[in-house]
């Protein structure tokens, strides 16, 4: 018999029971809930008389629609606020555990999870948000559903799958000096394209994975989605038992212990096959920048932006064109001419301590150009609090970035952190779609290091060769 | 959930390829804690032109395309943000089946959370069909869920690929969470074996 993949391990451990075309009754350990994509579920349990079959399971904190500004001030929109005072009403009703505004421990859902020690290996994770991959990063099946899974979730700690099909994704090799986990994911993006792993559950293998920290092996989990698949896996290893001990909502003592032996067997056998392997070397990563409208659309930054002219299928020629009439850029513009308007650091991509603390070092002693407005968005109160505590915000500030409040902010602009038309943003988040930061406004991806660089030159630069 | 049997309805096409819900519905109609009415949101940013007018261009300012109930378009649909809002918003406008070459995953499923019907066809089969929903006013396609099958008018049957278990559930507009309540003895003793198992998931989030 052949051996078994990750996410084979995982998800025969969760099955509660199969119809006989496989579908199959998953079982749910855990649900993040926010502000935006539940309200209608909360309503639905409401009319229909029924209760969270686990409220211990569920943990709820606003982030996409909060302001990042001074938290004492009321929010101005008063349709935001009612939504958040809906999740907050909704949680003390169903006894939800609610991490409100005014709590250290607020931030973006995928920020705290991993913090409180509530993601944790080998477990079944669901939020109504698609960036729920993650948690993937800590050998946990986590994925996006919608608000009526929500509800189901909530109703039954169960959800109703088909299931995927498994793809490995092998990267090895070192990363060239000031590369990163965001460059591994937006080069594999660009390499299987946006829908390249729909269906499929990715597993990021090999020696320039295994080399990532956690919060690096959560960026590229977290853009799993872009690749079109609901989740990606990261087997679990001396740095996730590391990162997971000791938090408030990791189990201690005895229970640790017991727990820790399970992760250990959370991996591939050497004799599993995967449905799809795609292969990558780090060293052939160059710095990723997204040129268009679709995160698969992502070059080097030493590349030039592509042109229609030179494509032969009709289908990518015509998104082509509309991408770069909609991004201002005319073909073959090295990207390095590009010149940005807006820096955004943050989101559940790039926010955590660890992105702070790299972004900072090379902000350190510069100036962000006169014609750039930079930000800086923590993931948490809790990164916040450490950022300050080790100074970071200070060097922020002094280079000229503003410092704010824990939240999703600008990477989808649903508060008021918003591109105006034309406005041409490097940011470190993860979609580049039309009007996602913004109505006309015009979305780069790219890692930290690389935000600051452009921050500071006022154009992406080679951050390989940046003095 | 209304149950979907046969639908035969106006066709709108969308010739484009990987359509994300942020286009379909952005981001400032999130804010609402209801699920109705999102109607007006729907392709918010592509219906104007630049200077806020209504674009006579895009295809659902058409008067043709007005009583559409079915959306014809291109790979990758539905790419991008989880929000269900996407699917609430096109059955507010009249739309009870998609059909495209691919989908993506969590967008295909949240059709079927709402008594829509994602339809995937070869991408030769789109592109004959997109050829004719423009080029023919008051093109119109018959769905049949029951057969799995795609009529046109010039009769040709195009077949499509569904899991038996959702075509029930939405043949029949099944209540889900009422059908996984009905294996409440399932759930009570996976939770039973999985508390001697793995105790550690059982703690309390709240303590």
């Amino acid at each position: 018999m052949a051996g078994k993949t990750l996410f084979d391990k995982i998800w025969e451990s969760h099955i509660v029971r199969e119809e006989p075309d496989g579908t199959t009754l998953l079982y749910i350990d855990r649900q993040l809930v926010h502000e935006v994509t539940s309200p209608q579920a909360f309503e639905g349990l409401k009319l229909a008389g029924r209760k969270p079959r686990r409220p211990a399971a569920t943990l709820a904190v606003p982030d996409h629609n909060v302001p990042t500004t001074d938290r004492k001030l009321p929010i101005v929109d008063q349709v935001s606020a009612k939504q958040i005072r809906t999740l907050e009403e909704n949680c003390r009703d169903f006894g939800i555990t609610f991490f409100g505004m005014d709590d250290i421990r607020q931030g973006v859902v995928h920020v705290i999870g991993p913090e409180q020690g509530f993601t944790l290996p080998g477990t079944t994770i669901v939020c109504g948000d698609s960036h729920t991959s993650t948690h993937g990063a800590f050998g946990a099946l986590a994925f996006g559903i919608g608000t009526s899974e929500v509800e189901h979730v909530l109703a039954t700690q169960c959800l109703v799958q088909k299931r995927p099909k498994t793809m490995e994704v092998r990267v090895e090799g070192t990363l060239s000096d000031r590369c990163s986990a965001k460059d591994i994911i937006l080069a594999i993006i660009g390499k299987i394209g946006t829908a390249g792993g729909t269906g499929y559950v990715i597993e990021y293998t090999g020696s320039a994975i295994r080399a990532l920290s956690m919060e690096g092996r959560m960026t590229l989990c977290n853009m799993s989605i872009e690749g079109g698949a609901r989740a990606g896996l990261v087997a679990p290893d001396e740095k996730t038992i590391a990162y997971v001990k000791g938090r408030p909502l990791t189990p201690q003592g005895e229970l640790f212990e017991r727990a820790m032996k399970a992760w250990q067997s959370l991996k591939t056998d050497p004799d599993a096959r995967y449905d799809v392997v795609v292969t990558l070397r780090a060293e052939e990563i160059a710095p990723q920048v997204s040129w268009g409208t679709s995160p698969g659309m992502v070059l080097g930054v030493d590349q030039k932006v592509p042109d229609p002219q030179t494509i032969t299928d009709t289908k990518t020629k015509s998104a082509t064109e509309r991408a770069l009439t909609y991004m201002g850029l005319s073909p073959n513009t090295p990207i390095t001419d590009i010149k940005i308007d807006k820096v955004f650091i943050g989101s559940c991509t790039n926010s955590r301590i660890e992105d702070l603390r790299l972004a900072a070092s090379l902000a350190k002693g510069r100036k962000v150009a006169a014609t750039v407005h930079a930000m800086v968005v923590p993931g948490s109160g809790l990164v916040k609090q450490q950022a300050e505590a080790e100074g970071l915000d200070r060097v922020f500030r002094d280079a000229g970035f503003e410092w704010r409040e824990a939240g999703c902010s600008m990477c989808l602009a649903m508060n008021a952190d918003v591109l105006q038309p034309g406005e041409r943003c490097a940011s470190t988040s993860n979609r580049n779609f039309e009007g996602r930061q913004g109505a006309g406004g015009r979305t780069h991806l790219v890692s930290p290091a690389m935000a600051v660089a452009a921050a500071i030159e006022g154009h992406f630069v080679d951050i390989r060769h940046w003095s | 959930m209304e149950p979907f049997t046969i639908l035969t309805g106006l066709v709108a096409p969308l010739d484009q390829i990987n359509v994300d819900t942020d286009q379909i519905i952005p981001k400032q109609f999130l804010k609402t804690i209801k699920r109705t009415g999102l109607r007006e949101g729907l392709f918010f940013d592509w219906r104007k032109k630049k200077d806020g007018s209504p674009d006579p261009d895009f295809f659902l300012n058409q008067p043709r395309y007005q009583s559409a109930s079915i959306l014809l378009t291109r790979d990758n649909f539905g790419c991008g943000s989880s929000r269900e809002h996407a699917p609430w918003a096109l059955l507010d406008q009249g739309f009870r089946c998609i059909i495209a070459p691919s989908f993506a995953d969590i967008f295909y499923n949240n059709c079927f959370q709402n008594g829509v019907l994602p339809v995937v066809l070869k991408a030769d089969e789109v592109l004959a069909l997109m050829k004719h929903a423009l080029a023919t006013e008051g093109y119109r396609l018959t769905v049949d869920l029951a057969k799995q099958t795609v009529t046109a008018p010039e009769n040709i049957v195009y077949r499509f690929e569904i899991d038996p278990f959702r075509k029930d559930c939405l043949y029949r507009g099944l209540d889900s969470i009422g059908l996984t309540l009905q294996h409440e003895q399932a759930i009570a003793a996976y939770e039973a074996r999985r508390k001697t198992e793995a105790p550690w998931l059982f703690g309390d989030v709240r303590a």
